[in-house]
Order: C-alpha cells, then sequence, then structure tokens
C-alpha cells in the first residue's frame, strides 16, 4: 500500500521535462504515474518508477534536486463511487489529502495520495480492508 | 605583524608633512609631463606654486574613468614609453580597456605595499602562498604574486581555473595561503567540500581575498566552509592594483597605504571635499607614481573614513567596507539597491546558497526586478507549499533590507553559474535611450 515517490523540483523552462525523461529512458527505468504540481516559476514532479533507488541515484548524479516521499497506492475499482468511498474514509478520520493523482495499470484504475498523516490514513483503510 | 613600522605608525603631522612634499612634486612633475593634466590645470587657473600643501589637493581638478579611455592608451604619462617596464589593464565592460603603465620604481612601491598587506594577515617568509588570481593584464596574479615574493613567502603562481589542479597543488604543496576573489573562494570550498578529501590534508589558514565587494556574511560564510581566516585586500588598477590597502587582525576597516595613495571622500554630486568621516565618493591620488600617476582619481567606490589610530598600532586612515559603487548601484522603482544588500541577506538565510542573478527589465512601464537563487539540496521538499513558503520567506527578507520586493525564482541545485574571477551578478536589460 505504500510506494516509493520520486519528487524532483524542476525549473519551469523548456525542455526541462524531457531531461527527466530522457535520463530514465537511457537507464531503462519505466515512469508507471506521474504528475506535475506547478507555479509560474517551478514545478515538482511526481513520478513513481520501475526502479525508485537506481532512479534516485541517477537523477541525482545528473543534478536534480530529487526526494523520496512515501505515498499511498491504492487500487479502486473502475465503477461510479469507489473512489468516493475511500475518500470518504478518510475525510470522516479527519485526514488531509495534500495531492493525490490516478493511474491504470492493466484493467485497473489506481490513485496516488499523500496525505497529511500516512501512518493515520494506512490506520483507517487497513480496517476497511481496502489495498 | 607591521611591515614597515616607520611608514605605518608615523603620526598624523609627520605624515601630512610627507604627503605636503610628495604632492608639490607629483604635480610639478604631472605639469611637465603630461599635457592633458597641463591642460586641465590651465583650465582650472591652477599652478603648481599654488600646490603648497596636502590641504590645497582640493584646488585640482578630477581625473575620471572617463578620462583614461579618453586617452587610451598613452596619454595620461608622465613618464617616457622607455621607462615603462610594465603594462596591466582592466577589462572595462564598454569599449576601450583601460591601460596602466608601471616604471621599475611603481613596481618596487607595489610590491612594498603588497608586502605590508600580506604581513598584516599574518604571512610572513614561511607561508607558501597559492595566487589564484589570474594572471596577464589583470593586476590581481601578478600583484599578489610581487607581494608575496617581496614578503619572502614561497609563491605558487596558480592563476584562475582548473580546480581539480589548485586543490591538488594546494594539498600537495601544503599552501598556507590563498588568494582569489572572495566568490572563487567560495567555489573552491564548495569543491572541496566535494571532493571528500578531508580537511586535514589542507594546510590552508589565511584567504587573500579581494577585487571584487563581499559582504560580512560572505567572509563568514567563506571562513566557515574553508576553516580559514579570510582577509580583505583593497586595490584599484588604475590606482596600482591589490595593495592599496588591507585590513589588520582586528579587522576594523582597510588600512589604506596613504604615504602613497591620498584618500579623500566627496560628494558624488556636486563634487566637493566633505568633511572628516562622511560617506562619499572616495577620490585616490597617487603620491609618489611615476608612470601613470593619476590626480583626484574618482573610483565610484562609496565608504567613509576613520583617522584615529587603529588598535594593530597603525596610524594609516581606514576606510570602511564600501557599500557599494555609485555606478554599480541599480535604481529599481526609484529605490538605489546595490547587490552586495541581495548577497547579505542570502548569506544569512540557512536554506539558500549565497549564489543569485539579477535580471531588471522594464516591461509596461514598470520595472521588473528577479532573482535568481538557488535552494541548498536539503532543503528542497515534495511540498508544493513548502516550497512557496521558502520563496516568500525569501523576498519578505530581502524586502524589509531593500525597500522593494524582488520576484524570487527559485533555482535548481548549482544551476547559476559559478564564476572562477569577478562574479557576474547582474544583468540589467532596461534602456534608458
Amino acid at each position: 500500500m505504500i510506494t516509493k515517490q520520486l519528487s524532483i523540483f524542476l525549473e519551469n523552462k523548456t525542455g526541462r521535462l524531457n531531461d527527466v525523461a530522457k535520463i530514465l529512458s537511457e537507464s531503462a527505468i519505466n515512469m508507471k504515474a506521474f504528475s506535475i504540481a506547478d507555479n509560474t516559476d517551478f514545478g515538482i514532479l511526481r513520478v513513481l518508477v520501475s526502479d525508485t533507488d537506481k532512479a534516485y541515484q541517477i537523477l541525482k548524479e545528473n543534478g536534480f534536486a530529487v526526494k523520496i516521499t512515501d505515498v499511498l497506492t491504492l487500487h479502486v475499482d473502475n465503477t461510479p463511487g469507489s473512489l468516493y468511498a475511500v475518500l470518504d474514509l478518510l475525510a470522516a478520520a479527519n485526514i488531509y489529502i495534500e495531492y493525490m493523482y490516478a493511474f491504470s495499470e492493466g484493467d485497473t484504475a489506481s490513485v496516488a495520495i499523500r496525505p497529511d498523516n500516512l501512518e493515520a490514513a494506512v490506520a483507517v483503510l487497513k480496517q476497511h480492508n481496502i489495498q | 605583524m607591521i611591515w614597515n613600522e616607520a611608514a605605518e605608525c608615523m603620526s598624523r603631522e609627520e605624515k601630512r608633512r610627507l604627503q605636503s612634499e610628495r604632492l608639490k612634486k607629483l604635480v610639478e612633475r604631472v605639469y611637465a609631463n603630461c599635457e592633458p593634466y597641463r591642460k586641465r590645470m590651465q583650465e582650472a587657473g591652477v599652478t603648481p606654486n599654488d600646490i603648497q600643501s596636502i590641504d590645497d589637493i582640493v584646488k585640482l581638478p578630477f581625473t575620471s574613468k572617463k578620462d583614461l579611455r579618453d586617452y587610451y592608451p598613452w596619454g595620461l604619462l608622465s613618464a617616457p614609453l622607455s621607462d615603462i617596464v610594465r603594462i596591466h589593464a582592466s577589462s572595462g565592460t564598454t569599449g576601450k580597456p583601460i591601460v596602466a603603465g608601471y616604471t621599475a620604481g611603481d613596481i618596487k612601491i607595489w610590491e612594498e605595499v603588497g608586502a605590508r598587506c600580506l604581513a598584516a594577515f599574518g604571512m610572513g617568509r614561511n607561508d607558501v602562498f597559492q595566487v589564484s588570481y589570474g594572471y596577464g593584464l589583470f593586476t590581481g596574479g601578478l600583484g599578489a604574486h610581487g607581494a608575496g615574493q617581496n614578503l619572502g613567502a614561497t609563491v605558487i603562481p596558480m592563476s584562475t581555473g582548473n580546480t581539480e589542479k589548485q586543490m591538488l597543488m594546494m594539498r600537495d604543496l601544503g599552501a598556507t595561503a590563498l588568494a582569489c576573489t572572495p566568490s572563487y573562494a567560495l567555489y573552491l570550498a564548495e569543491a572541496m567540500e566535494k571532493s571528500g578529501i578531508p580537511r586535514s590534508e589542507f594546510k590552508l589558514k589565511i584567504g587573500v581575498l579581494g577585487a571584487e565587494p563581499w559582504t560580512e556574511a560572505m567572509r563568514k560564510e567563506i571562513e566557515q566552509r574553508m576553516q580559514i581566516k579570510a582577509y580583505d585586500i583593497y586595490g584599484l588598477t588604475e590606482i596600482i592594483g591589490p595593495g592599496v590597502g588591507h585590513e589588520c587582525e582586528f579587522q576594523c576597516g582597510t588600512h589604506l597605504h596613504d604615504d602613497h595613495f591620498y584618500p579623500e571622500i566627496i560628494d558624488p554630486e556636486t563634487g566637493e571635499a566633505l568633511p572628516e568621516g562622511s560617506t562619499g565618493e572616495l577620490v585616490f591620488t597617487t603620491l609618489t607614481k611615476e608612470g601613470m600617476p593619476l590626480i583626484r582619481f574618482r573610483t565610484r567606490d562609496l565608504t567613509r573614513l576613520i583617522y584615529e589610530k587603529c588598535q594593530c598600532g597603525r596610524t594609516t586612515v581606514r576606510m570602511e567596507k564600501i557599500m557599494g559603487r555609485s555606478d554599480d548601484m541599480l535604481i529599481i522603482r526609484g529605490v538605489n539597491v546595490f547587490p552586495s544588500q541581495v548577497e547579505s541577506v542570502l548569506c544569512e538565510m540557512e536554506e539558500v546558497e549565497p549564489h543569485f542573478f539579477i535580471t531588471v527589465d522594464r516591461v509596461n512601464n514598470t520595472d521588473t526586478f528577479d532573482i535568481q537563487v538557488e535552494v541548498k539540496e536539503q532543503y528542497y521538499t515534495d511540498d508544493m507549499k513548502g516550497m512557496i513558503k521558502l520563496q516568500k520567506k525569501v523576498v519578505s527578507k530581502l524586502q524589509s533590507v531593500i525597500g522593494i520586493s524582488p520576484n524570487i525564482i527559485l533555482s535548481e541545485p548549482r544551476s547559476i553559474e559559478r564564476s572562477q574571477g569577478k562574479a557576474k551578478r547582474v544583468l540589467d536589460k532596461r534602456k534608458f535611450q
């Protein structure tokens, strides 16, 4: 349920995202999911990859500011109301979501969630048998 | 140690007598040998006879940087070219460089004042002195070199660049003192940290830093990261190069060698000499130079002079840290901004590196003021709110010091160019024509 995510600081300039994609592709690292948070000057690229430690090393060597962050990844049925059910549980437990993004692996939908309190979120979801 | 006690500790009366005598001779020499100066004095209605004491200096016209360009290359020489043994030049940012010619006597004076500086930093014959200022037309390299040799130190003429080799020589030859620009010292400190070589393998103790303005905060940063004592050596190509002044162990201002270079403070607007203790533009007269002596040269540096005897025993007049250059100063939205202010704020902040780049432009008749800042690696976070909070913190700290609010651009690690010589930190894109 807890997955290691890479967070990469990027200046808002043309080609910077390409650089990351290129470096990862040259090391045969697959990006499973990503999202970008941005403001006018800079962005934070959050990405789930096939080999987190290797990607971390390579990006660091290439001069990127990169951090490893724990996020929750959950499989959610691809049906109406399934995401709502999960979010409702977290809200009821007073857990704030800092950011989240969705992706699919084969037939199932998945979401990556960064809650303000990771342990509490895991506890709530376990209680309700959500993987 | 005081290198030349007779000169550096003489009483003020004695100093004034010496300065008066030297000024008289200088004016006679320049009047007789240098046409532009003679003309200028005639226009001002002054003859060498009017100069009887150092107080009469205010009767003499000023020399500006522009004069040095207008009379490029030999127009301001007061000695025949056959007596000139060395040329130096400063890389002016606009048009022609400024060329200075030295006689053998000038070089001797330069080595004398240079040795006084190094001795004041605690250096002596037993020091191994790595000179990492550029060698060539720039006065830094050969200036520090001559000073070190005259002192009797073991000089390593490294010049700039090739950081790997700099570190190798510093370690293998056991350099105890390093001369370079403060920004290059920071760059070297970073490289030394990155190299993983334990600090104990270096013997470095003393930094002889100058050639660009730097702040107290930057000094602390250099001293901490390099584990050395960092001293300011002051100089200008037009006057002689590094060695015009130096700090002593008490670091309470820059001692100026006023038996050779006579300083005045003037109002930069009106040109009027200001009373003792005022802040204004620093003006120098080279009392003893032969090749290209300058009378009342306007440095554009803004500072204040202190005449009291220093705790170190020296009586040479002291200059406060230069607060900026009247021509380095940016006027942004009507407010005077010195890059040194930005530097001191950033140096005091734990989260950011001391490297920065200012870009000023004018968009829709309003000045834009962007400062690119690097966040220290451990302070980058995954949290957008946290990064924005940091950005706002930098803005508000700068605003409280400068008075206007800059746009802070957080940048990736090591994305701002590190300088190996004088740092280029400002780009003013505004067009005022």
